[in-house]
């Protein structure tokens, strides 16, 4: 018997789905009722002709597991295919985030310039407040939102992770 | 021309005539109504109405594990889809073939809370391989007809189609049989990869000490796959040993079958596991009544796993070589290949094996010590068996005691001949479990071996089984213990009998006679046999009340957390160490 590897890595898997009712119930059902863990799921029809939805899914676990969850959820019915993007190759992995940010005087030009850096955009100002829209790494938004939290953090809203297998090859390929 | 109109019910009733149902388990409520109206007017289709949703769903499974045919339910919304629950994780966990159709409130009332209303999809999604909930009149004829193809391709499973009754008494023109139905993303593989079969016969020829363990794909995959099995076995002259759902793929009485393996299974054949080199896994999922401790599991052997469901693949036990097929198409391909390439196994090396295999059989691990005072359940189980192994009889069971000793000691020949609850261990499968078989084979010889406390939890459904003149046995080791609880307790739990103990039971003569039944009782050992026969040459429905030592147990044992090798084989048999406490937290 092969031994058991018992590291635990993180993988992003990409699942494209019938856009039906209740399919992301037979998702999330299948991690919780599993023992898995989902740190960011993230969902959307790409294809409204073919009604197909595409979910991105960040997960950890030991090798053993991390098979597991994708031989399960290729087996659910409305599933087309399952990829394993950290497997697969280089990928492209983007989160967005809307920061809201309150303050006056210094903080309120200090937050602008760390904006600037992180070349987040404004989406929203008013004399007391900015919204900040940003794009990239989960890395680089927790870094920024760390770095708005002392100066009037209000409210983040996140996407969590989505992410596409670089190169010429789609999903089901 | 355009199309007769139909209205949903007489759709739903079309699709399971296409689909070559002829029989449907049921119980009727206010959401289904109009299905049971469409029913009333028609003769095709034969409603068998039962006492409790849950006996219904288990009728079905015995339907069609009998038959390998796809069982059908038709149950209310709301309590009637609940009670069906059980039934359908039941069927789950055993991947039997079941289309499960429920009633729904109308499609305005769902989310209101409105009498009778569940979140049936919703509760079912869990314990189901897929289901259903039809919005629409236009979406049924494809739900109903995907269904039944979901159910029983790849690995089995019941499917739930939850139907709404404005839906049911909707009228539409667009209905079309299965052949117009193509799954767009459910294709389970059937066939295997030719490397993997190359790199098995590789593996196989190796093999010094080779086992085959088969479970119950081997019975889903269909008869040619027992088969297959059959001449496999004989072609490498390899031992063989089964799971409990697997019990009659390879015949019980052939030389090289070694019984049941698991946590009650034969000693010969848990150390021929144990000890083997190469193991040849054959539609079996590695359960762990089977493996005992994971990391002692067979330790030292190559491991080939066939499965058609991936995710069976390295889920409890790492295996060197996946074979992702359907065991008959894998089976024959293996099977050419090792004829094609002329190989045979080392036959002094088999030779070896086969007498270490020898002197464990020696152990005759299955005896026990009969007595004159009192019946001892093995004795009634193996009396039971000489009695009936000439004629067709299909045997279901309970869940405790009386389960593994049916395992044990009625020895299957063919596959379908057994229908019992392995995965999820459900008391009060046997009876409707019975009746389903027998509703498919009426001239057969249907027992349901089963405990007394097991048996009151679908007794009701004696009321189903007269109603329809269904002459089902039902063989009662009564010894008034929840007799595997109690077992537990005596060897985990210092013998504190905590709620076990039945007290209260019924006089189950009387009680078959109340439903009309005929009530036998058998206390003596000398008086088994005629009563036996006399239950057999009934023409109708029959419950025997078998009174047994109260205190024996079932051995041989693994106990939990132990290996293999630490099996006890008897009561005098001392465990070499205590349970631990990782064995004390296991079920």
């Amino acid at each position: 018997m092969a031994p058991k590897d018992l590291s635990i890595e993180r993988r992003t898997i990409a699942v494209l789905v019938d856009n039906e009712p209740g399919v992301l119930a037979r998702v999330i059902g299948l991690f919780s009722g599993r023992g898995y863990n989902i740190e960011s799921l993230t969902v959307s029809e790409v294809d409204p002709a073919r009604r197909q939805s595409r979910i991105t899914i960040i997960t950890s676990g030991t090798p053993q597991i991390l098979e597991q969850i994708k031989a399960q959820l290729d087996r659910l019915v409305p599933v087309h295919g399952v990829s394993d993007l950290s497997q697969k190759g280089p990928s492209v992995e983007r989160e967005l985030a809307l920061v809201k940010v309150i303050g006056k005087g210094n903080k309120r030009v200090e937050s602008l310039r760390i904006a600037d850096i992180f070349r987040a955009r404004v989406v929203d100002s008013g004399l007391e407040h900015f919204i900040f829209e940003m794009t990239g790494s989960t890395d680089k938004l927790n870094v920024f939102i760390d770095l708005m939290r002392p100066l009037g953090l209000v409210d983040v809203s996140r996407t969590g992770v989505v992410a596409i297998s670089r190169g010429p090859t789609g999903l089901l390929s | 021309m355009p199309a007769k109109k139909m209205t949903g019910s007489q759709m739903v009733l079309k699709a399971l005539s296409d689909q070559g149902v002829d029989v449907i388990f049921g119980y009727p409520g206010g959401a289904v109504l109009p299905i049971y109206d469409a029913l009333h007017q028609q003769n095709a289709l034969r409603h068998i109405l039962v006492r409790h949703e849950q006996a219904a769903v288990h009728a079905a499974e015995g339907y069609a594990r009998s038959t390998g045919k796809v069982g059908v339910v038709l149950v209310t919304s709301g309590p009637g889809a609940t009670n069906a629950v059980t039934g359908l994780t039941d069927a789950l966990m055993d991947s039997i073939p079941v289309v499960c159709l429920t009633g729904q409130v109308p499609t305005h009332l769902i989310g209101n809370d409105a009498f009778q209303e569940a979140d049936t999809t919703g509760i079912t999604r869990p314990c189901t391989k897929h289901n259903y909930l039809v919005k629409s009149i236009e979406d049924l004829p494809r739900v109903m007809h995907e269904a039944f193809y979901v159910a029983r391709t790849g690995r089995p499973g019941p499917v739930v189609v939850d139907l709404p009754k404005d839906v049911l008494q909707a009228k539409g023109d667009a209905y079309f049989g299965p052949d117009q139905v193509k799954h767009s993303s459910y294709r389970p593989r059937t066939k295997p990869d030719p490397k993997a079969i190359e790199k098995a016969i590789e593996m196989i020829a190796k093999a010094k000490r080779p086992i085959i363990y088969s479970g119950g794909g081997v019975i889903n995959s269909g008869d040619k796959a027992s088969r297959l099995l059959t001449r496999f076995t004989r072609t490498l002259g390899a031992p063989c040993t089964s799971t409990l759902m697997g019990l009659g793929a390879y015949p019980a009485s052939d030389p090289q079958f070694l019984g049941m393996l698991g946590m009650h299974g034969t000693y010969e054949a848990n150390l021929a596991m144990y000890n083997c080199d190469v193991m040849i896994n054959v539609g079996a999922r590695f359960d762990d009544r089977v493996t005992g401790r994971l990391d002692e599991f067979s330790p030292n052997s190559t491991k080939i796993h066939i499965d058609i469901d991936p995710s069976s693949i390295n889920k409890n036990v790492m295996v060197d070589l996946p074979i992702v097929g359907d065991v008959s198409a894998v089976l024959d391909a293996l099977l050419k290949a090792w004829t094609k390439g002329e190989h045979s196994l080392s036959q002094r090396a088999l030779k070896e094996w086969w007498k270490a295999i020898e002197a464990w059989r020696g152990r005759d691990c299955l005896s026990f010590r009969s007595v004159d005072s009192v019946i001892k359940p093995q004795h009634a189980i193996k009396r039971l068996y000489e009695l009936t192994k000439d004629r067709e009889t299909f045997i279901s069971t309970e869940v405790g005691q009386h389960q593994m000793w049916a395992a044990q000691y009625y020895k299957f020949e063919k596959p379908r001949h057994w229908m019992t609850s392995g995965g999820l261990g459900t008391m009060g499968y046997g009876l409707p479990a019975a009746y389903g078989a027998q509703v498919a084979h009426p001239d057969a010889l249907v027992i349901d071996i089963a405990g007394e406390a097991s048996i009151m939890m679908n007794i009701q459904e004696l009321s189903t089984v007269m109603q329809y003149g269904l002459p089902v046995k039902v063989f009662i080791i009564n010894n008034q213990w929840m007799g595997m609880v109690r077992q537990w307790q005596e060897l985990l739990h210092g013998g504190r009998y905590s709620q076990s103990y039945t007290a209260s039971l019924p006089d189950f003569v009387k009680l078959a006679e109340a439903f009309g039944a005929l009530g036998l009782r058998a206390s003596k050992p000398a008086e088994l046999d005629d009563l036996i026969m006399e239950m057999i040459d009934s023409p109708r429905p029959v419950v025997f009340d078998c009174q047994v030592d109260q205190t024996e147990n079932c051995f041989p044992m693994i106990p939990s957390g132990a290996a293999h090798y630490e099996m006890l084989l008897g009561p005098d048999d001392k465990a070499v160490k205590p349970v631990s406490e990782e064995g004390m937290v296991l079920v």
